[in-house]
């Protein structure tokens, strides 16, 4: 099953190092990760979506915690929680498939942030599902290229994980 | 008028020394080089923190974990950058392995160099990330007293480990001084190891125990690394419990006691093995279920309810699921059942629990440790015996990698604590000598054995020029089969006996050897000259005796469980099989 780890972390060299060391000598995926210093700047916060049955989720959730640098960590997934993701996508977009390409972009409310005379650049921010449903949408389009920014998460309601 | 106190300016290599000294450290094992010359450099100017020169980095870290085996203390180790701290990884993942505390300090090529392939050179913090609890670089000499403070903390609290502190050079300068404060303690938001147990599950615990008809203590290296002994002791005496002891939980409870059903696992007691195949309850005290215990998980202890105390959650529910999990040190946990027992009583069922120990006594006569008595040929379970006779079951006893590690487990009784020193998880071999060495520079009026066999001892034979040095007496009991034992054993059982490089040609004369470092040796070919050869070793107290015993090269250790079957799937002999 699909989970969505946050972990606080001491914004120290070295300590994302130690994290992504250890999904890989324990052997636990990652599909993606993203990371970036928090209001505190002495913490960064870390959203990690991994897969794995109930025992290797517990595992992954228990060896993070025992990494000095890891303050606190909770897995989104198991509660009410809100996930978005970025995605720019650059596309050929030239004649009649220009008019094509902003019609889709609208439907998934994506933003063309860089137009040029043969290309669009569309951002679109969602699930990381409505990110894969636009690509599916843009099948007649050539894609040149796409980057995106892994999944950020946070909880619903008052639930916050902080110091 | 209170007078102002002025810290003392001393330089990033004094500072070290230093705080060294201020967390009580006597030792430190190491081997110089130029990252860090200042450092040693400001070792030489001082008296109260020694050092101890090795013949390879990787002897270092054996003997600073030997110490800390020995005396729950974490062991200090000193190395230079590159070629140095690389020498230190098998010692550092050993460490690790069997969670022994240790502050390894490495020296690191100039700030302004990292990263720039400059000589001797390496990445340590990368290298030896997944094998440390923590590891840390300074980057402001101001810091060093900090961060000693902070390794020594992190190795020696919750679940110990070795932690590795990586220097550049410039941070040690001779003609930069610094104010020099020791911290008295330190506290991190991140770690918060000291968990006593959540008294609601010790309660559950204690319930399900006292329910049990079939009851058994399984007891780990936490026990050792707790100092929980003499709580484990008391609670298993009080409930009548029989007792079984990992590989590194030997001597946590005595073995020399009626109680104490031997160790279990893969070279496990007959009824070690049966009692725990066929329990109610299991009671695992600071053990982690490592897969050299469980045997096939899917077939281990079907019918029992697990009581598992571990400082590492992690540890708990890893490879088999506890029922009644307990996240606490072994002391104040086992503290904690005693209180509650006292309070609740002992209403264990009498009469199921010796109906259980009779079960318990009928196994122990299928097996009971036996072996081959032979007057021809030197069994090395015979040499074991001898030599637990003649140090009068008091010695501390290192030991190597492979069979002779298996016989002294099996026939060294050790009734204490702390005695039995081996490299348990990791199996390195050329723990033995450097380990034995670590343990007699601390404590030089002790027996220390070290076991091993003509495979292990050359692994560090290197150091017997330490041994000279520092005049370390320590008695080597080399078990020479002309064979690595346990790998021709597997050979044998599963190869057809085909020794795939498990032959060793070309031995040394090992008696000519020692004395060519200024030991003594003795070999010993028949059973009829061991007696005397061992009386002469340990009559020689001062002297390191290196005994080259032949023994049998046939001899296979017994019990051994088949692999992929339950824990009571055991082969006891090479023609018996369970």
């Amino acid at each position: 099953m699909r989970h969505i780890i946050a972990v606080l972390l001491e914004n120290e060299s070295g300590a994302l190092a130690r994290v992504v060391g250890l999904f890989a000598q324990r052997g636990y995926n990652i599909d993606s990760l993203t990371v970036a210093a928090t209001e505190d700047p002495t913490m960064s916060r870390l959203t990690l979506v991994t897969r794995g049955d109930d025992q290797v989720i517990e595992q992954i959730t228990k060896q993070l915690h025992k990494l000095i640098e890891v303050v606190k960590l909770t897995d989104l997934s198991e509660s009410a929680h809100i996930e978005r993701e970025l995605m720019m996508v650059k596309v050929k977009a030239s004649g009649e498939q220009r008019e094509e390409v902003k019609r889709n972009a609208d439907i998934f409310r994506g933003q063309i942030i860089d137009v040029s005379p043969t290309t669009y650049t569309i951002q679109v921010v969602g699930t990381s599902e409505k990110l894969e449903a636009f690509i599916e949408a843009l099948s007649g389009t050539q894609i040149l290229e796409t980057v995106r920014s892994g999944v950020s998460g946070i909880s619903r309601g008052e639930k916050a994980l902080s110091l | 008028m209170s007078q102002q106190h002025q810290p003392e300016m001393l330089s990033g290599g004094a500072m070290l020394i230093r705080a060294l000294r201020d967390e009580g450290v006597e030792f430190v094992y190491g081997y110089p080089g130029g990252a860090v010359l200042h450092i040693y450099d400001a070792l030489f100017q001082q008296t109260e923190v020694k050092h101890v020169l090795v013949r390879h980095e990787q002897a270092a870290t054996h003997m600073a974990d030997a110490y800390a085996r020995a005396s729950g203390k974490a062991g200090v180790v000193l190395v230079t950058s590159g070629p140095g701290a690389t020498n230190a990884v098998t010692g550092i993942a050993t460490a690790y392995m069997d969670s022994i505390p240790m502050v390894v300090i490495c020296g690191q090529v100039m700030s302004h160099l990292i990263g720039d392939d400059a000589f001797q050179e390496t990445d340590m913090l990368g290298i030896s990330r997944p094998i440390v609890k923590h590891n840390m670089s300074v980057r402001n000499p101001a810091d060093i007293p900090a961060m000693v403070k902070k390794a020594f903390y992190i190795a020696q609290s919750g679940r110990p480990g070795p932690v590795v502190l990586d220097i550049p050079k410039d941070m040690t300068m001779p003609n930069q001084k610094f104010p020099y404060e020791y911290p008295k303690d330190i506290k991190l938001r991140s770690y918060n190891p000291n968990a006593k147990g959540h008294p609601g599950q010790i309660k559950k615990a204690l319930q399900t125990l006292l329910a049990a008809k079939k009851p058994v203590l399984y007891s780990g290296g936490g026990v050792i690394l707790g100092q929980a002994s003499a709580e484990l002791t008391e609670l298993a005496k009080k409930l009548n419990l029989p007792v079984t002891n990992t590989l590194m939980g030997l001597g946590a409870y005595p073995a020399t006691d009626p109680q104490f059903i031997g160790m279990l696992g893969m070279h496990g007691s007959y009824e070690a093995n049966q009692a725990m195949h066929n329990a109610d309850v299991i009671f695992a005290v600071g053990a982690r279920f490592d897969d050299r215990v469980t045997n096939a998980t899917k077939k281990f202890c079907p019918n029992a309810t697990i009581i598992h105390i571990d400082i590492d959650p992690a540890s708990i529910s890893k490879t088999i699921t506890a029922h009644v999990p307990i996240v606490g040190l072994v002391k104040p946990v086992l503290q904690e059942m005693l209180h509650q027992l006292e309070k609740h009583g002992n209403t264990l069922d009498q009469a199921a629990l010796g109906q259980w120990w009779n079960q318990i006594h009928q196994w122990r006569e299928v097996h009971g440790g036996r072996f081959e008595h032979r007057t021809d040929l030197l069994k090395p379970q015979a040499v074991i015996e001898a030599v637990w006779r003649h140090t009068k079951g008091d010695a501390y006893v290192t030991s190597d990698v492979g069979q002779h590690q298996m016989f002294a487990a099996q026939y060294y009784k050790f009734d204490k604590p702390n005695r039995w020193i081996n490299s348990g998880g990791l199996g390195t071999m050329g723990f033995g000598l450097p380990a034995a060495m670590g343990v007699k520079l601390h404590y030089p009026d002790a027996e220390v054995v070290c076991v091993t066999g003509e495979g292990s001892i050359q692994m560090n034979i290197q150091e017997l020029s330490t041994c000279k040095q520092y005049g370390l007496g320590v008695k080597i009991i080399n078990l020479n089969n002309g064979y690595l034992g346990m790998v021709k054993q597997w050979q044998d059982m599963n190869y057809d006996s085909r020794y795939s490089s498990s032959y060793m040609d070309s031995l040394p004369d090992f008696v000519k050897l020692a004395e060519a470092y200024g030991h003594v040796g003795i070999r010993v070919t028949s059973p009829e000259e061991l007696e005397p050869a061992l009386e002469k070793a340990f009559a020689l107290k001062d002297k390191l005796v290196f005994l080259d015993i032949h023994v049998d090269p046939k001899e296979h250790v017994y019990p051994m469980q088949v692999p992929g079957g339950a824990m009571n799937d055991m082969f006891l002999s090479k023609t018996e099989r369970t």
